[in-house]
Parts: structure tokens; C-alpha cells; sequence
């Protein structure tokens, strides 16, 4: 079952997480509702043909394409990350989402507050936060440090139009009014 | 030079609100001081030995007399009255408080200035060659390639949090001045061979530190509209690959060797091919915007040579002798590019006071249209000095005791900050560079010597680039005591070579008759104008080695007669 105890966090703020994680696909059955199972059991949960949603938990150094069979099978992705400070899992969310996938991504971890529009910008769609660090940094906190830094300059990522494509615009509007 | 449209300084005056409040929940426990370290790392912000340290951006080392006279005032309110030039083209304040800090930000932002990304494991600040647009020998101004890749690894969403630092540095010049193959990327802006495109070269996996090594060209040419991208699939390779258990084992050379060079250019090659280029790369028309900014200035038609300045130099010798050393060839007719050494002589290598980086400002506005540059060997450049006026600026300079003509010479010396100031130094390197700049201050025995860089670290971590010196200093610690490994033959341009040790370490007070002897070996055996590391090149490292021997030894024996 669930080794330690997560607080979930999507933009809009902390949420009810209705998925229960499991160590085997044996603990399948102990549980009722949507479950995520760890990448190595992935195939014998699909065996099990539950009728409940089918998660799996990805350690961060996995190569994408052992996971890409599983990704139309799978409604959520939850990648971990063992430390804040190791951003692998930000480079394997991106990877996961340009192979297609579009089910709900979650980064799993004691990321922090200052890392989470980074997290949506790679495609996560949330985090699951140990209590522990969720203690220090309540959700209103990652809500609030989202959106300090209002712009960026990269473009291809989540989150609007990057600073290049916003001049890019503006400069196309204001050629637009010139020919009026 | 570039200027911030209302998006940069938007983002810029974000991100100062961001450490502010970053500053703020460390102080109110939300953040560990294991989460804050490196939140502020990416800020510049070390703590060292004595004090906080903040190491403020020089994007590719070009500044304005405004953003000088600022940092001249950062350092009267909130430093001891001086700043130092480090060898990555920043610019380092020793002593400031964290509460000041913020504050210290927004005055940067005033002038357009940042501190962003100049420490932690992300892309740190991108460095150029220090005569970009003024040099003969350019195929294009680096510096807007550089200002791209500025603004696209700026707060980075996927490269913040990287196995180690990663550092790119840009040259359009045929001459590396920009010591491209020893940095984690390397751009090279060339012709192609047949259709005489401008596009990149790009060298990956060079760098220095404990592990020295040269970087090895992953793509020989990359059209210029596909910057972004390839660059993109460069960093994704690393971030997922790179080594994260060791943290001396972590950056991306050492991938690259690890890897083997044909397999890291296929996997680069086939994350390549999987992203989306056009959603990546700069759109059409903002590498011209920032383009527009770098045009040339509004040079006069000016004759070839300045007959005030031949006048001048037939009677002030001194002139005449900064002129020949200091000097760099514009191209454009009637300008110079003037470097003006921060290395006089006994003086910490890289320092500047307030007062005399007020008057520089003064001088760069009046008489190098308001534009200065800063060089990774810790000088500063007049970039676009007319001929007729050098004699003024000469005059000017020498007022401040900015006047030393040393440019290139055994005693215009790089040292990182060693045991004075750096909570990773094994020894020092300031009293090291002074020692050996006093030994060798008379003017004609310098220029006798020629050409000579001398190049010292405190420690392994080679701040002070000393592979790459032709002379380079590696301070240690041996059983509590300094010591110093000497290597010869260490080069930075595109010829880029390590520098091979000449035998043992010695004690600090033996290194400047150790570098005596080394040079004695180059005089007696160079040929026709060879500079110190070509003669080193050609005579191999053997004559250099027994010199160095035969004054260990003699040094020995005086010792303990």
C-alpha cells in the first residue's frame, strides 16, 4: 500500500488524490478504485484487467522507449523524483508527453514550491508532495511562486505563448495596423 | 549592444521579486537551508569564506558606462569600496549581506543587469570573444547568437536542475578568443565550405576542473535558424544521462568520454530528429531584433593612420609602448581597440575600486562610444577608440593608474580568488600572481619575454584555468602545507592544449624563481619569433623539465647550506 503519507497539488491548489499506489499487481485486489502500480509490475496489472484506471509510478532514468507500449494502456504517469535537486524527471516528462501521451502526469517527490511552473511547463499536470515537505510549503505557497515569474523566453513548453512568440505577435499586429 | 524591451525587463524585475520571496521563506522555515542553497546559487549568491558572495551576469562581457557607474555604486554602498572581474566575463562583489541582496538586484535591474544563473548546476552566464565586432577576422558578431541563447536559458523549465553546471561560450572569429573547446558547448560561427552559409559549429564535452579535457565537434555545421533545437536536444541528452553519483564525474565531458564521442553524437542526432524544431527555435525575425541591436555604431570616415598619433608616440615612449602592447586592430579604418590591464603591477589581478570604475565609465561614454567589454583574463577593452584621441585616453587612464601595458605579458597574469576569498581553495593564488608580478615588473625584461599568459588556480576545480596557460600554476595542499605544480604548454585558442606538468610540486616562495627558470629555458631556446608555447610546442617538454629540475635542486641546496 501506500508507503508515505502525499498531499496533491494541482494549479488550482491541494486537491483529494483518488488514486491509491501499490507495491505488486497482487495488491491490486486490495484495493478499490484507480491504482497506480510501479513500472516493474506494470505488465502483470494489465493482465489483471481491472475495471478501475491503471497508473504507473516511473523511476526517473527509465528509457522512454520501455515506456512508450504502455502509454495508450495507462490513464496516469507518475514519475519520480527522488531528490528536488535531480531534474531528470523533467526531461522524461516532456519526452513521455511528445510520444503522445495525454492521460494525467504526475510528478511524485519532494519537489518544491519554486519548482512547480516548471513541473506544468515539462507537462506534469500535478505533484504529489510527502507531508513532510507539504508541511513547510502549504499549497497556497505553490500557487503563489507559479506565478512570480510571469513570462519565459523558451518556446515549445506549456503555459502560453514564450516572450520570442509574444514579440513575434505584437510585431505582426503592429505591421497588420500599419497597412490599415 | 543590446537593450531590454518591456518583456526582459518584466522578467527581469520578476525574478528579483522571486529571490525576494525566496529570501523570505527561508527566513520563515518554508524552505530547508538545503532547499534555499541552491535556489540562491542560481541567484549568484555563494556563501564563502568571510562573507556572502554575489556574482553579477556580464552577458558575453559587454557593458555601458550607465551599468558601470551602477556597479560602481553597488560597490561604494554595499561592498568595501571595490568590485572583482572574474575569468568567466562577470563581476563579483566579496562582501555583501543577504538582507542587501534583493535590493542589490533591483538596483541591477535598473541598468538592465542581472545576476541569473551565474552559479548552481543550470546554463550559466554565455561568454564571447571580447573584440566581437571589432575583430578582422569575424564572420559575424557572436554576441547575437549569444544574447539568444541568454534569453533561451534564462529560468530554463527543464535545464534548471542539471547533474552539474553546463557553460557556453560563442567566437565568429577565425581566432579563439573565446576558449570554445574548453567549455561544455562551444559555437563556432563559420561559412559553410560550398554554399558559404553562415552557420554553427558546434564542440561539446570540453572543460577544465579536475578532469581537464577538449571538446569534440558534434555537428560541423548547423544551419543558424536551428540554434535552438539542437541545443535543446544537447542539454535533454545530459539532463537525462549525465552522471548524478558523483558530482566530480557529473559534467557533460565526462559523459561525452564515458559515452565515447561516435555513440554521444548518435543519441544527440536521434533526440535531434524527435523534437519539433519549428516550435523550439526563435522565430522568424527575432534573431534579426536582436540582430538591429549589435549594427555597427556610427563610425566616422577616418584615415588609415592618425598623423596626431604618430606625433604623439615619437615623443612620449610610454605611449607609444601601450599603444604597440595594448593595442588590437579595428576594422574599421582610424579606430583601435584599446585593453586596458586591471593586472598593474603587485595589484590583485581582476580588481577595480569605485573610483576608478567611475572614470573608466567617463572614458568608455566620452571616447569608446559608450561601450567597454570584459575579457575572461580579467581586463576590461575599449572596444572603438579613434586613433586621433588615444593620446587623451592614454593620459586619461594613467590619471587612474589604468595605464599598464601588459596586455598579453608574463605579469598580465589570471588567478582565481584562491585562500583569500574561496571556500573551496586548497591554497592561494592572488599572493601568488603578485609575487610573480614583481619579480617580473621591469618593463623591457617583459617584453623581451613576449607574449607569455601565466594562468593560476587554488585548486582543482581550475577557476584560474591553469591547463591552459602556457605557464600554469595549480595551487595545492600537501600535509597542511601550500604547494604548486607547475605545467608549460597549455593553449586556450583553437589550438587548445593542456599543459603537461615539468615535475614536483614546490613551495609558494619557490614559484617565482621556478617560473624564471622556465623562462630563462624559452630565451635560450626559441627560434625567430616563436612566442613561449611554441617553442614549448617544437622543443617538447624535456629542456623545460631539466630547468625546472636544476632549480629545485639548486633551491635545495641553498636550503640547507
Amino acid at each position: 500500500m501506500t508507503t508515505t503519507a502525499t498531499i496533491l497539488i494541482r494549479p488550482e491548489g491541494q486537491v483529494a488524490d483518488e488514486w491509491t499506489s501499490v507495491a505488486t499487481a497482487a495488491d491490486l485486489s486490495l484495493v478499490e478504485g484507480p491504482a497506480i502500480v510501479p513500472f516493474d509490475a506494470i505488465d502483470a496489472a494489465l493482465a489483471e484487467r481491472r475495471n478501475a484506471p491503471l497508473g504507473v509510478h516511473l523511476p526517473n532514468h527509465v528509457a522512454p522507449d520501455a515506456v512508450e507500449p504502455y502509454l495508450t494502456q495507462v490513464a496516469l504517469v507518475s514519475v519520480a523524483f527522488p531528490a528536488f535537486s535531480d531534474g531528470r524527471g523533467f526531461s522524461l516528462a516532456k519526452r513521455i508527453r511528445r510520444a503522445g501521451f495525454t492521460g494525467r502526469l504526475r510528478a511524485t517527490g519532494p519537489l518544491i514550491a519554486d519548482q512547480f511552473a516548471d513541473a506544468l511547463a515539462c507537462g506534469f499536470d500535478e505533484v504529489a508532495l510527502p507531508e513532510a515537505v507539504a508541511t513547510r510549503q502549504p499549497a497556497e505557497q505553490w500557487v503563489e511562486a507559479r506565478s512570480i515569474v510571469r513570462d519565459h523566453y523558451q518556446s515549445g513548453y506549456e503555459g502560453g505563448a514564450s516572450i520570442l512568440e509574444q514579440r513575434r505577435a505584437a510585431a505582426a499586429a503592429k505591421a497588420e495596423g500599419s497597412h490599415a | 549592444m543590446y537593450r531590454y524591451d518591456e518583456f526582459d525587463e518584466r522578467f527581469v524585475r520578476d525574478r528579483v521579486r522571486q529571490f525576494r520571496s525566496q529570501v523570505e521563506r527561508r527566513l520563515d522555515g518554508s524552505l530547508s537551508d538545503d532547499e534555499f542553497k541552491p535556489l540562491r546559487l542560481k541567484n549568484g549568491l555563494y556563501l564563502q569564506l568571510h562573507a556572502y558572495m554575489l556574482r553579477v551576469a556580464v552577458p558575453y562581457g559587454t557593458l555601458d558606462s550607465r551599468q558601470l557607474r551602477q556597479l560602481a555604486l553597488i560597490a561604494e554602498k554595499y561592498d568595501k569600496g571595490y568590485a572583482h572581474f572574474t575569468t568567466r566575463q562577470n563581476l563579483q562583489y566579496n562582501w555583501p549581506k543577504l538582507k542587501d541582496v534583493p535590493d542589490i538586484l533591483d538596483l541591477l535591474a535598473d541598468v538592465e543587469m542581472h545576476a541569473i544563473q551565474t552559479s548552481g548546476n543550470c546554463i550559466r552566464n554565455v561568454t564571447s570573444d571580447q573584440f566581437a565586432g571589432v575583430a578582422k577576422d569575424e564572420v559575424e558578431d557572436p554576441r547575437v547568437t549569444a544574447e539568444l541563447i541568454r534569453q533561451w536559458s534564462s529560468l530554463h523549465p527543464e535545464f534548471v536542475w542539471l547533474p552539474r553546471k553546463f557553460k557556453i561560450a560563442v567566437t565568429g572569429a577565425g581566432h579563439d578568443r573565446a576558449a570554445i573547446k574548453v567549455h561544455d558547448i562551444g559555437i563556432r560561427i563559420l561559412r559553410h565550405p560550398e554554399t558559404n552559409e553562415v552557420g554553427y559549429e558546434i564542440v561539446v564535452g570540453g572543460g577544465l576542473g579536475r578532469t581537464p579535457m577538449i571538446g569534440k565537434v558534434v555537428r560541423s555545421f548547423l544551419p543558424k535558424a536551428e540554434l535552438l533545437a539542437y541545443l535543446e536536444a544537447i542539454l535533454r541528452v545530459y539532463n537525462a544521462e549525465g552522471r548524478r553519483d558523483n558530482k566530480f564525474k557529473a559534467r557533460v565531458k565526462i559523459l561525452v568520454h564515458e559515452t565515447g564521442e561516435e555513440e554521444f553524437r548518435a543519441r544527440v542526432e536521434a533526440e535531434y530528429a524527435k523534437l519539433n524544431g519549428p516550435t523550439v527555435n526563435a522565430p522568424e525575425g527575432e534573431v534579426e531584433r536582436i540582430a538591429a541591436y549589435f549594427a555597427p555604431p556610427a563610425y566616422e570616415t577616418l584615415p588609415e593612420r592618425s598623423e596626431a598619433l604618430e606625433a604623439a608616440r615619437a615623443s612620449d615612449p610610454a605611449l607609444d609602448r601601450f599603444v604597440e602592447q595594448n593595442g588590437f586592430a579595428h576594422k574599421v579604418p582610424g579606430y583601435i581597440a584599446l585593453t586596458v590591464s586591471l593586472k598593474g603591477i603587485g595589484e590583485v589581478p581582476g580588481d577595480m575600486t569605485d573610483a576608478q570604475m567611475r572614470a573608466f565609465a567617463d572614458i568608455a561614454e566620452r571616447y569608446s562610444m559608450d561601450e567597454l567589454r570584459v575579457t575572461h583574463s580579467q581586463n576590461l577593452v575599449l572596444p572603438h577608440v579613434k586613433l586621433d584621441e588615444v593620446a587623451e585616453v592614454y593620459a586619461a587612464l594613467k590619471a587612474n593608474g589604468l595605464a599598464t601595458a601588459n596586455a598579453g605579458l608574463i605579469t598580465d597574469i589570471i588567478a582565481c580568488p584562491g585562500l583569500d576569498y574561496c571556500a573551496l581553495a586548497t591554497a592561494k593564488s592572488i599572493p601568488i600572481a603578485q609575487a610573480i608580478s614583481k619579480t617580473f615588473a621591469d618593463d623591457d625584461r617583459q617584453r623581451e619575454i613576449g607574449e607569455l599568459p601565466i594562468k593560476i588556480s587554488g585548486c582543482i576545480n581550475a577557476c584560474g584555468h591553469h591547463h591552459v596557460g602556457a605557464i600554469g600554476i595549480l595551487g595545492l595542499e600537501k600535509s597542511g602545507v601550500e604547494n604548486y605544480q607547475i605545467t608549460v604548454g597549455g593553449d586556450a585558442s583553437e589550438n587548445a592544449a593542456l599543459g603537461e606538468r615539468v615535475g614536483p610540486g614546490i613551495d609558494a616562495d619557490q614559484v617565482p624563481g621556478a617560473v624564471e627558470a622556465l623562462v630563462s629555458v624559452y630565451l635560450r631556446e626559441r627560434q625567430g619569433s616563436e612566442r613561449f608555447v611554441d617553442t614549448v610546442r617544437r622543443a617538447g617538454l624535456d629542456p623545460f623539465k631539466a630547468g625546472f629540475q636544476a632549480f629545485v635542486s639548486g633551491a635545495g641546496q641553498e636550503a640547507a647550506e
